[in-house]
């Protein structure tokens, strides 16, 4: 197995410019609109809105302004699928479709996918969605087809800050821990590492610098894998069955004196 | 705000509320088909008979409405068949896998009773198949495993939306306890109305009223232990939501016992008609109330 690869993106360094969401689209053929329908969100310079089939990578824009706006900031992050090493989606696909590849990321491989989409609410980001044109569930390959041969995924290629670095997790950890070491020396004592954590997920092969709580990003601050409800589920709805099996036995069994 | 509001919705709307409705009743059919046979008396056969003969094709609107449901039907096979290799793939921590697994063998069971009951009533002659029936020992081991497997459909679907990281399904672990007694009760209810149509005898019909009443406790409290189980997330509930839901257990549950402890109302059409609504409004709240979070 090849070392494991991923992304580090450094959002202190984005610029919004939305150059990743362009390459990854082209790259990868997704449609600019969802069935001809492009409406503004008013959000800011945001009309993605969210990642979904057909947005595999999503420029974020959060506005952080005083009332009178005198005091404000503004935090640019470039989001996508985190290719956690414990995978929530990998993990209840009964279909197979979900596999980890030698890169130890995680590909939806289209032809397989039925679009049952159960991997879209076992996600923990909500990343995962239904591309209209092929009806299944879809989302980042970590450009699986541009690494086989020795390509970066396009986005970290297009990116002209080097918010978006693509490698080998080892040496990603090394750069994001040196990042973050500058950035407090340098005062920015917010700066910090989200999902580098093996108690995250097992840690994501997809992880950030952020400056803010992970809230204020539109990421959870305690991502959970969908089975650790799977054993305490399964025991109360056998004591439902037990339930029933006895109730059952009282009502159908006593029936006063009369018999056959 | 909880983790599990950061995700996005898969989308599951009425094809999956039926799903969970209908698999609810053709389970629970089932499996009281079973205990009614297992601890009941010879005049109850009528009513387990109604059972076998409700819950087969009730399995087939199952498979055809998660089939409809998916982005590609087509492929609906790919669910129990690797389409790369054509090898069985069977996931034992994915409730979907084993779900469709379950589905399909308590399809099977489903069948062979449903076959079994037809010889019984003289409308398919083929000797063989008395050995379908109980008390014989294949027709007992197939209604045995096939209720086994009722229980299993009844009540995976909770777990199925527990094993997911959706807000209120993932804030759980009641769901599937919840949706196992509501599908007993749902299913008392549906052979109470047909059986009363039918040539089913009253103490049969008497004995399934009074284990409904006790279910439609149990329901009670388990919609209770839910809702405390939920803690804060339970507020997103002071909404429509929750409005339909409290009529769900005033209509469908409280209303049914008051009925029943008064006597009052025609027994064989408004209670178990209250009752099989009841279900379908639990599963829609739990199911669309969840969509409409983030």
């Amino acid at each position: 197995m090849a070392e494991p690869m991923g992304f580090f993106t450094d959002t202190t360094v984005c610029i919004g410019c939305k150059a990743c969401e362009v390459a990854c689209k082209e790259w990868n053929q997704l449609p600019a609109a969802n069935g001809g329908v492009r409406t503004l969100s008013g959000d800011s310079y945001d009309n993605t809105r969210h990642l979904d089939g057909i947005h595999w990578r999503h420029v974020k824009f959060i506005e952080q302004f005083s009332a009178d706006r005198r005091e404000g900031r503004w935090l640019l992050m470039s989001d996508v699928c985190k290719h956690c090493v414990r995978a929530g989606c990998l993990e209840v696909c009964p279909t197979g479709a979900i596999i980890r590849t030698e890169f130890d990321t995680v590909v939806i491989q289209s032809d397989a996918c039925n679009g049952c989409r159960d991997c879209i609410g076992a996600c923990p980001f909500g990343v995962i969605g239904i591309n209209p044109a092929s009806g299944t569930a879809q989302k980042c390959t970590l450009c699986y087809d541009r690494m086989k041969v020795g390509l970066e995924p396009a986005c970290a290629k297009a990116c002209p800050t080097e918010s978006i670095n693509f490698g080998t997790i080892a040496d990603l950890k090394k750069m994001a821990q040196a990042r973050v070491g500058r950035l407090q020396g340098a005062g920015e004592r917010r700066a910090y590492l989200y999902g580098t954590d093996e108690a995250m997920l097992g840690g994501l092969n997809s992880f950030y610098l952020l400056v803010d709580k992970p809230e204020v990003y539109g990421l959870p601050p305690d991502p959970k894998i969908p089975s650790r409800n799977l054993k305490s589920s399964s025991v109360w709805s056998v004591l439902g069955a037990v339930a029933i099996v006895l109730t059952s036995l009282v009502n159908f069994r006593n029936r006063g004196s009369r018999d056959a | 705000m909880p983790s599990t509001f950061f995700t996005a919705s898969p989308q599951w709307r009425w094809f999956i509320v039926a799903y969970f409705f209908f698999g609810g009743l053709a389970g629970g059919s089932y499996f009281l088909a079973t205990l009614m046979d297992l601890f009941g008396k010879g005049r109850d056969r009528r009513l387990t008979q109604l059972g076998y003969l409700i819950a087969f094709p009730l399995v087939g609107l199952c498979g055809l409405v998660l089939t409809v449901d998916l982005g590609r039907p087509e492929r609906f096979w790919h669910m129990l068949i690797e389409s790369e290799t054509f090898r069985p793939i069977i996931k034992t921590y994915s409730p979907m896998s084993l779900g469709a697994w379950a589905l399909l063998c308590f399809g099977g069971c489903a069948f062979l009773s449903f076959v079994a009951v037809l010889a019984e009533r003289g409308w398919l002659v083929w000797p063989l198949l008395r050995h379908l029936s109980p008390p014989a020992f294949v027709g007992r081991l197939v209604t045995v495993i096939g209720a086994l497997l009722g229980f299993y459909v009844a009540g995976y679907t909770g777990v199925l939306l527990a094993v997911t990281n959706r807000p209120i399904w993932a804030d759980t672990t009641l769901l599937g306890l919840t949706f196992l007694i509501s599908a007993a009760s749902t299913s008392a209810a549906l052979l109470i109305l047909l059986g009363s149509w039918g040539n089913v005898s009253s103490d049969s019909i008497d004995a399934l009223e009074r284990f409904d009443a006790s279910v439609l406790v149990l329901e009670a409290a388990a919609i209770a232990a839910l809702i405390g189980s939920l803690g804060r997330i339970a507020l997103v509930w002071l909404s429509g939501w929750g409005v339909l839901l409290a009529m769900m257990v005033l209509g469908g549950i409280v209303l049914p016992l008051y009925m029943r402890w008064r006597a009052r109302g025609p027994r064989w059409a408004l209670r178990p008609v209250l009752i099989l609504l009841g279900g379908l409004i639990l599963r829609a709240v739990i199911v669309l109330s969840s969509d409409r979070i983030t």
